[in-house]
């Protein structure tokens, strides 16, 4: 009690000078650190206790060396990175459309966009088997090719409302109609407009939508159990099921990726020298 | 000899009729303003030119070619918008240079055109930065160059100014007017203020309810309005009502004063039309060969500066009066009983 009366009293100059020097902002931050650090630290402290008595990388060189790991994962890598392109040839000329030309439509727009967050996956799962089993009129899950094909279009539907709102949200940074007219009287077409001035302008915005399906895309369980396809997210529940530490090592692993992804993102930013100081 | 030729030119949102029948040939290196209160559709047709609407009836044809099939972009018009919209990922250069480089003229000429517009606005030394790091002025500018870099046909501004404090208005529109002048490019200027209309343009073409309700020079259309609306729009105006009396001769009564216009009237006898006086036609005190005299007291000064704006009450209406301000001479002021004269022949008959 008297500590903490202390603390206050201190704290009341302090406080004056800004939100910043509140020491209960502080104490506030670092309960919230340790809640996510706490379980974080644990995993990895367990990750390195594969070897007995002792701290190694064993369960990391035992996941990273396992051939079923480097194709799991070479495959989602690929799957996330044209289901990327797709959602963005499909969602920015989507998003700018009807920003000019049928802003009626916006409310179905974005309902539909949401329609994948309301409809459980496997549903989606099902309903894929259903209409394109071997024995219907579009026989998709033939070939692996075609399955692919199609995990690649469940793939978009669910990463469809990240990143619809996303470039959306980027979007609405910008005048998208009259600019568009600008580059139009200067005679430019679709393509220039949208690979000159609307991407490098929205290029944030897709670069987080592109993150988001890159994290959806590989943690990805039921489509791919469903449709059969190697990929990284089966692969987890199969190694959480049967191994002790490896599990924990792979979960660092795609901690540190995810890391990495919004580093990647953060230094992009950097790079737009056209918003460098409108952003601060 | 006209060089933008719009003809009949109508365009309808759903049942709502914008542009009724608008016609306007301008010439070759005009500058043309079209001036009116807000909603009469001057950006519509300024739109239907450029190509980003479709118009529901009539042509438009630029140096003989007609364009209402093309899309905005084979159309070879430079636009200039109220917001800008210069492109923020592309730097100043960038952005004068993108019209050419969309073209396909090469780096060298492209580069040397765009210095070469730079020049001409005025910011020889901003190529290499963003947008944002410029002040509107300088936007508005720089977007003047970028519409002009590739040489478009016709220029269409619409609004430049209205987003710009006061004085970077007046100096731009006089440097519009200048490059303008200098590249002797055929221009349409989209404006409601009437002060910026008439100070910068060849002709006006005052727009009423998506009509043109007169064409003309701004001299012309100041001292000669042909209807009422655009007696009213542009310029303070004192207005009379008068019964005819001989419409071959022109002769009229106002209040119970017989009053001889220089002209006929077309109006029939005992009808009554209205008359109209600038306020700088109105003289205070006796002037030489003002026929019409009429005693009046004063109610407001305004000192203008170069200007003093009188408003006066006479035989149960107000008047605005303009005078020259004169140092030697101070205003009347409010409350004075004086007399204010003016000649019938600077009388302007409203039409319809
Ligand atoms: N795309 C559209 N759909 C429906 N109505 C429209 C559209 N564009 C313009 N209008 C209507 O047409 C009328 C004329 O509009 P316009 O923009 O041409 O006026 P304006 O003379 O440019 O006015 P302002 O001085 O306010 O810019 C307005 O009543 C407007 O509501
Ligand atoms: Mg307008």
């Amino acid at each position: 009690m008297t500590v903490a009366t202390t603390d206050t009293a201190a704290a009341a100059p302090a406080a004056a000078r800004g939100p910043r020097a509140n020491p209960w902002a502080w104490v506030a931050f670092g309960v919230g650190a340790l809640y996510f650090l706490v379980p974080l630290v644990g995993m990895i402290e367990f990750s390195l206790r594969k070897r007995r008595g002792t701290y190694s990388f064993d369960a990391y060189t035992s996941v990273l060396g396992d051939p079923q790991f480097q194709q799991t994962f070479a495959f989602s890598l690929v799957m996330a990175l044209v289901t990327i392109v797709i959602g963005v040839l499909i969602v920015v000329p989507a998003a700018i459309w009807v920003r000019i030309r049928l802003p009626w439509l916006r409310p179905v727009v974005e309902f539909l966009t949401l329609l994948p967050l309301v409809i459980p996956v496997i549903v989606i799962g099902f309903g894929y088997i259903r209409l394109y089993n071997t024995s219907s009129f579009l026989p998709m899950t033939g070939t692996a090719a075609s399955t692919n094909v199609l995990l690649l279009m469940g793939y978009t539907t669910l990463a469809l409302p990240y990143m619809y709102r996303a470039i959306d949200t980027g979007l609405r940074t910008i005048d998208v109609r009259t600019l568009t007219e600008a580059a139009q009287s200067l005679g430019a077409g679709w393509t220039t407009i949208l690979a000159r001035i609307m991407l490098p302008n929205v290029f944030g915005a897709v670069l987080s939508g592109a993150f988001l399906t890159f994290s959806i895309v590989l943690g990805e369980y039921v489509l791919a159990a469903l449709l059969d396809r190697p990929a990284f997210g089966p692969y987890m529940v199969a190694l959480g099921g049967n191994r002790a530490y490896e599990p924990a090592a792979l979960a660092v692993i795609a901690f540190a990726i995810t890391w990495g992804c919004m580093g990647l993102i953060q230094l992009a930013g950097r790079f737009q020298k056209h918003t460098r100081a409108a952003r601060t | 000899m006209s060089y933008l030729n719009i003809s009949g030119l109508q365009k309808a949102f759903g049942s709502q009729r914008v542009v009724k029948d608008f016609n306007l040939s301008i010439a070759e290196g005009e500058f043309v303003s079209l001036l009116g209160p807000s909603g009469c559709g001057k950006t519509t047709v300024l739109r239907m030119v450029a190509g980003f609407e479709t118009p529901s009836a009539g042509s438009i044809s630029i140096g003989g070619q007609d364009v209402v099939g093309l899309p905005p972009q084979a159309r070879a018009i430079g636009m200039v918008f109220q917001a800008y919209a210069l492109f923020p990922n592309l730097t100043v250069a960038e952005n004068v240079g993108f019209g050419l480089k969309v073209k396909g003229t090469g780096r060298a000429e492209r580069e040397a055109r765009v210095a070469e517009m730079l020049k001409l606005i005025g910011l020889p030394d901003l190529g290499a930065r963003y947008p944002f790091q410029l002040s509107g002025g300088q936007q508005q500018r720089v977007a003047l160059a970028r519409a002009m870099a590739p040489k478009p046909r016709v220029l269409l501004l619409d609004e430049p100014l209205s987003a710009l404090d006061a004085k970077v208005r007046v100096a731009l529109r006089n440097e519009i007017r200048a490059i303008q002048t200098e590249l002797g490019i055929t221009t349409v200027f989209v404006t409601h203020d009437q002060e910026e209309a008439m100070s910068v343009s060849d002709r006006i073409v005052v727009m009423n309810g998506g009509i043109a309700e007169q064409v003309g020079t701004p001299f012309e259309i100041y001292n000669r309005p042909a209807t009422r609306f655009v007696a009213n729009f542009v310029g303070t105006l004192n207005t009379f009502e008068a019964r005819v009396e001989d419409p071959e001769a022109g002769r009229v009564t106002l209040g119970d004063l017989p009053v001889r216009l220089p002209g006929p009237v077309a109006a029939r006898a005992g009808t009554t039309i209205g008359l109209a006086l600038r306020p700088e036609q109105l003289h205070l005190g006796r002037g030489p060969d003002h026929e019409v005299v009429l005693p009046a007291r004063i109610e407001e000064v305004a000192f203008l500066g170069s200007v003093i704006r009188l408003r006066v009450a006479t035989a149960g209406t107000r008047l605005s009066l303009d005078t020259f301000n004169r140092p030697d001479t101070p205003p009347p002021p409010p409350g004075a009983a004086t007399e204010v004269s003016f000649s019938v022949r600077d009388m302007i008959v409203l039409g319809g």
